[in-house]
C-alpha cells in the first residue's frame, strides 16, 4: 500500500468533513449570539426561545467540529511528519497561537454560556456567546494565515544548512494578502452557510405552522444574512481570485482549462469534453469573463497551462506542474454555482414571504430544505479546489506532497487509520444528522424560564443539564 | 535562560495543566457507571464536566501546537513514531467528546448507556496511553537517521509496550481514577459524594504502589540528576497527604494535593528527560534534544512574545469559569426528564 495515496485520501476524508461544521460554527455562533442579544435589549420571549433553539443546533454542530478538529492538528505530525519539520518553524506557530488564543477561549466561554444560563447576572451570560465566537473568528484567522503560507510562502528564508524553511516575519505570514482575502472570503461563505440554515430551517417550522412567531424573524434574519453573505462572497471570492492568479497562475489556468495564453479570455460555464479533459467538444463561453476576473480588465492576459508547465520546467525541473485539470474545472464551477444558487433562493424566498406571506407551494417547502446543503456543498468543493489545484506543491514552489508524507509511517498504518476514521466519521455523521433533523422537528421551546439570580439558593433544581 | 529551555518548560507547564484538569475529567469518565447508580446521578456527574471538559481539553491541543512550533524535529519524529497508540487517542478522545454532548439529546436509556460506555472507553484509553506514550518517551525509543538526515522512529507498535512503558501507563490511569474520584468528593453532595469517597483509598493506594515503583524505577534508571530525587519524593509525599486529607474529608485539599503530585510527577519525567527530548534507547546514538529539535530563535522570541501575554489571561478565564461553577451538585438538582419514556429513568438499571 501507498502511504502518500493514503495520507491524501486521508487528509481530504478528515478535513472537507470538519470542515462541514466549521463554517457552521462560526457563522451561527454570531447569528445566535444576535438573538441572544435582541433578547437581551427587547426582553421579547421569542427570541428567547430562538435563541434556545438555534443554540441547541449550534451545539450538536460544534461537538463534532470540535472532535474532528483534533484530528487535524495530529496528522500533520502523524502523516506528514516530512512536511511539519521542513515548515514546522513557520507552520507551527500560527497552530500553536490559534490553540492559545482561539480554542481556549472558544471551549471556555461556551461551557459557561451553556451551562450559565442559571449562573451569570443576562448581561456576563450574553459576553460568554460573544467571546465564543469571537474565538472562532480568530481561529478561523490563525489557520488560514497558515494554510496560506502552502498556497504562497511568505515571510521566510530557505536555510541550505538545516534543508528546512525558516521564519523571517511573522507579520508577512500574517497579513499577506492570500491570508487576508481567504479569511475574508471563508467568514462571508460561513455566514453564507449559517444564513441558509437558519433560513431554510425557519421556512421549513413556516411552512409547518409550526412556532410562526419564532420562525417568521428568524428566517427574515436567515435570508437577509444570506443574501448579504452572497454579495460579500462574490466580492472577497473576486478578490481572491486576482490574487491567486498572480500568485498561482497555474491554479486559475486550470480552473478554466485554459491550455493557451491569451488576452479577452473568456469564461465557459459549461464544457463538454473529451475524456482527459484536454478538449472541449460542447461550450457556453463569455467573452472577456475570465481576463476580467483573473486581471481585473477585459484586455487582461490569462497564462495558458501549456505555457506555465514549459515554464515551471524550466524553474523546478521536470515533471508535471498541472493538477488534474477538469476537477479543478468542475470544482471551480459548482463553487460559485452552489454559491450562488443560495443566494438567489434567499432574493426569492424575502419577495415570496413578503407582507408576512407564506408560499403554499411544496416546492418552497422542499427548496427550504435542501437550502442550507447549497452554501455547504459550495464551500467544501472550493476547498477541494484550492487543495487539489495547488497540487503537485503541498507548499507552492518549495515542496511537493509527494516528498512531504511520513517516512517512519507504513502503508498499512495508514489503511488502518484511514479506514477506522472513516468509518468513526461515518457512523457520527448519522447520528449528528438523526439529532439535527429531530432537534428540527421537535422545534423552538415553548416556555423557557432563565433565572439570572446567581445568589439563590444552591439546591434548587437547575432548569438546564445535561 | 536560553528561550529552547524556556519552551521546554512550558511545555511541561501545559501538559501539568493538561494533566491535573483533563486528569480528573478522565478519571471521573471512567467512574461514570460505577459512581453514579442510576440515571439522575449520571445526569449530575456530566452536568459537572459539562462546563469544563472542552476547556481541559484545549490544553493537550496547545502542548501539541505548541511542540509543532517550538520543537517541529520532535513533533514530527513523535508524532509519526507513536503513530497507532495516537490513533487510539484520537479515536477515544472523539467518542468521548461526542458522548458528553450528545447522551442528553435523546431520552432513551439505551442510547444513554452507549454513551455511558464511550466516555469510560474514551476516558480510559488517553489515560492510559498518555502514560505509556511519555514513560517510552523518557526511557528512550530506537531512533536512526534518515536518507534525508531526519531523525525518525524505528522501533515499531510493540517496542512500545515495554514493561516499564506499561508500568507507566498503569500509572498514570490510576492516578487520573484516584484524582476523578477526588474531584466528586468535592464537587457532588449526597450518596455520589460517598461512594467516591470510599474509592479514593481503594484505587489511591494502588496508585501510589504503582507510582513509588515507577518513580524509582524512573530515577535510578533514567536520571542523571540529583534534583529528581526531590521532585519524585514530594509528589509521592503530596499523594500520601492527598490520600489522608480525604479520609479526614478535607475533599479542597485532598484535589490540591492529588494535582500537586500530578504537577510533580510531570516535572520529574520532565527533568528527568532534560535537556533531551526524544532520546534514543541506545544513548550513545542520535537522538532529539532541545537543540537539535527546535525552532529558530526568531520563532521561538515570538512565540515567548505571545505566551507571556496571552498564557495570563487563559489562567485568569479558566479560573473564573471553575468559580462560576463552584458549587457541589446532587442529583436532586436534575430537571425532570424532558418528555415521554423518561419518568422511569431515576431508578436503577
Amino acid at each position: 500500500m501507498d502511504a502518500l495515496e493514503l495520507a491524501r485520501w486521508q487528509f481530504g476524508i478528515t478535513t472537507v468533513y470538519h470542515f462541514l461544521f466549521v463554517p457552521i460554527t462560526i457563522g451561527l455562533g454570531f447569528l445566535v449570539a444576535g438573538l441572544q442579544t435582541a433578547w437581551y435589549r427587547t426582553g421579547k420571549d421569542t427570541y428567547l426561545r430562538a435563541t434556545k433553539f438555534y443554540g441547541k443546533l449550534f451545539l450538536i454542530n460544534f461537538a463534532m467540529g470540535v472532535v474532528t478538529g483534533i484530528v487535524q492538528e495530529f496528522q500533520f505530525g502523524m502523516n506528514w511528519s516530512t512536511y511539519s519539520r521542513f515548515v514546522g518553524d513557520i507552520f507551527g506557530a500560527p497552530l500553536a497561537i490559534e490553540g492559545l488564543l482561539a480554542f481556549f477561549l472558544e471551549s471556555t466561554f461556551l461551557g459557561a454560556w451553556i451551562f450559565g444560563w442559571d449562573r451569570l447576572p443576562k448581561k456576563m451570560h450574553l459576553a460568554t456567546i460573544w467571546l465564543a465566537a469571537t474565538g472562532t473568528l480568530l481561529s478561523a484567522y490563525f489557520i488560514l494565515a497558515a494554510n496560506s503560507f502552502m498556497q504562497h510562502p511568505t515571510g521566510y528564508i530557505y536555510n541550505q544548512t538545516t534543508g528546512r524553511a525558516e521564519l523571517t516575519s511573522i507579520v508577512a505570514v500574517l497579513t499577506q494578502k492570500t491570508a487576508v482575502t481567504a479569511f475574508f472570503h471563508t467568514i462571508s461563505s460561513a455566514f453564507l452557510e449559517a444564513g441558509a440554515l437558519v433560513a431554510g430551517v425557519s421556512a421549513w417550522l413556516l411552512v409547518k405552522n409550526k412556532a410562526v412567531d419564532v420562525a417568521r424573524p428568524t428566517m427574515k434574519m436567515g435570508l437577509i444574512t444570506t443574501l448579504v453573505a452572497s454579495v460579500l462572497v462574490f466580492i472577497s471570492g473576486d478578490m481572491q481570485a486576482r490574487v491567486m492568479t498572480m500568485q498561482q497562475p497555474m491554479k486559475m489556468a486550470a480552473a478554466e482549462a485554459q491550455f493557451n495564453t491569451t488576452d479577452h479570455a473568456s469564461f465557459s460555464i459549461f464544457t463538454i469534453g473529451t475524456p482527459d479533459g484536454k478538449a472541449p467538444k460542447f461550450q457556453i463561453r463569455i467573452p472577456n469573463v475570465l481576463s476580467i476576473m483573473s486581471t481585473g480588465s477585459a484586455e487582461g492576459t490569462v497564462e495558458g497551462i501549456n505555457d506555465l508547465q514549459a515554464e515551471y520546467e524550466k524553474t523546478y525541473g521536470p515533471g508535471s506542474y498541472t493538477p488534474i485539470v477538469p476537477i479543478a474545472y468542475w470544482a471551480f464551477r459548482f463553487m460559485i454555482g452552489f454559491g450562488a444558487l443560495a443566494g438567489l433562493f434567499a432574493l426569492y424566498a424575502l419577495w415570496a414571504t413578503r407582507k408576512n406571506r407564506i408560499p403554499s407551494n411544496k416546492w418552497f417547502a422542499r427548496f427550504a430544505l435542501a437550502m442550507p446543503f447549497l452554501p455547504l456543498i459550495g464551500i467544501s468543493v472550493g476547498w477541494i479546489f484550492t487543495e487539489m489545484a495547488r497540487q503537485p506543491w503541498i507548499v507552492f514552489g518549495l515542496m511537493r506532497t509527494s516528498d512531504a508524507v511520513s517516512v517512519a509511517v507504513s502503508g498499512t498504518e495508514v489503511l488502518i487509520s484511514l479506514v477506522v476514521l472513516t468509518l468513526l466519521y461515518a457512523a457520527l455523521a448519522v447520528i449528528e444528522f438523526g439529532l439535527i433533523t429531530k432537534a428540527i422537528k421537535v422545534g423552538p421551546p415553548e416556555n423557557v424560564v432563565v433565572h439570572d439570580d446567581a445568589s439563590s439558593e444552591n439546591e434548587r433544581v437547575l432548569t438546564f443539564s445535561y | 535562560m536560553e528561550l529552547q529551555t524556556v519552551w521546554f518548560g512550558l511545555i511541561a507547564v501545559l501538559w501539568t495543566g493538561y494533566f491535573i484538569l483533563e486528569g480528573f475529567d478522565f478519571g471521573v469518565g471512567m467512574l461514570l457507571r460505577i459512581v453514579g447508580k442510576n440515571e439522575a446521578e449520571r445526569r449530575a456527574i456530566i452536568t459537572t464536566l459539562g462546563p469544563l471538559w472542552d476547556g481541559n481539553e484545549v490544553w493537550v491541543l496547545v502542548a501539541g501546537g505548541a511542540t509543532f512550533a517550538a520543537f517541529p524535529e520532535w513533533y514530527a519524529t513523535l508524532f509519526s513514531g507513536f503513530y497507532l497508540p495516537l490513533l487510539l487517542i484520537l479515536v477515544a478522545l472523539i467518542i468521548r467528546g461526542v458522548a458528553f454532548e450528545y447522551r442528553s439529546k435523546h431520552a432513551d436509556l439505551a442510547w444513554r448507556a452507549r454513551w455511558d460506555w464511550a466516555i469510560a472507553i474514551g476516558s480510559f484509553l488517553p489515560a492510559l496511553l498518555w502514560g505509556v506514550a511519555f514513560a517510552n518517551i523518557v526511557r528512550g525509543v530506537p531512533l536512526e537517521v534518515s536518507g534525508l538526515g531526519n531523525v525518525e522512529y524505528v522501533g515499531g507498535f510493540f517496542n512500545l509496550l515495554n514493561p516499564y512503558a506499561l508500568l507507566g501507563g498503569l500509572v498514570t490511569l490510576t492516578l487520573f481514577l484516584t484524582h476523578g474520584a477526588i474531584f466528586l468528593t468535592l464537587k457532588m453532595s449526597g450518596d455520589i459524594r460517598e461512594r467516591a469517597h470510599a474509592l479514593v483509598t481503594k484505587i489511591g493506594l494502588t496508585a501510589a504502589v504503582l507510582a513509588v515503583v515507577f518513580l524509582l524505577w524512573t530515577q535510578l534508571s533514567y536520571s542523571d540528576k540529583t534534583w529528581t530525587w526531590v521532585t519524585i519524593l514530594t509528589a509521592a509525599g503530596c499523594w500520601l497527604a492527598g490520600l489522608g486529607m480525604n479520609i479526614k474529608r478535607r475533599e479542597g485539599w485532598a484535589f490540591i494535593f492529588s494535582a500537586l503530585t500530578l504537577a510533580l510527577t510531570v516535572v520529574s519525567l520532565f527533568g528527568v528527560l532534560y535537556p533531551n527530548v526524544m532520546p534514543n534507547i541506545d544513548r550513545a546514538l542520535v537522538g532529539l534534544d532541545i537543540h537539535n529539535a527546535s525552532s529558530t530563535e526568531y520563532t521561538l522570541r515570538i512565540m515567548t512574545t505571545v505566551a507571556v501575554i496571552f498564557t495570563p489571561i487563559v489562567l485568569a478565564y479558566q479560573a473564573w469559569t471553575y468559580w462560576v461553577f463552584r458549587k457541589r451538585m446532587s442529583s436532586e438538582q436534575i430537571p425532570t426528564p424532558e418528555a415521554g419514556t423518561l419518568g422511569e429513568l431515576t431508578k436503577s438499571h
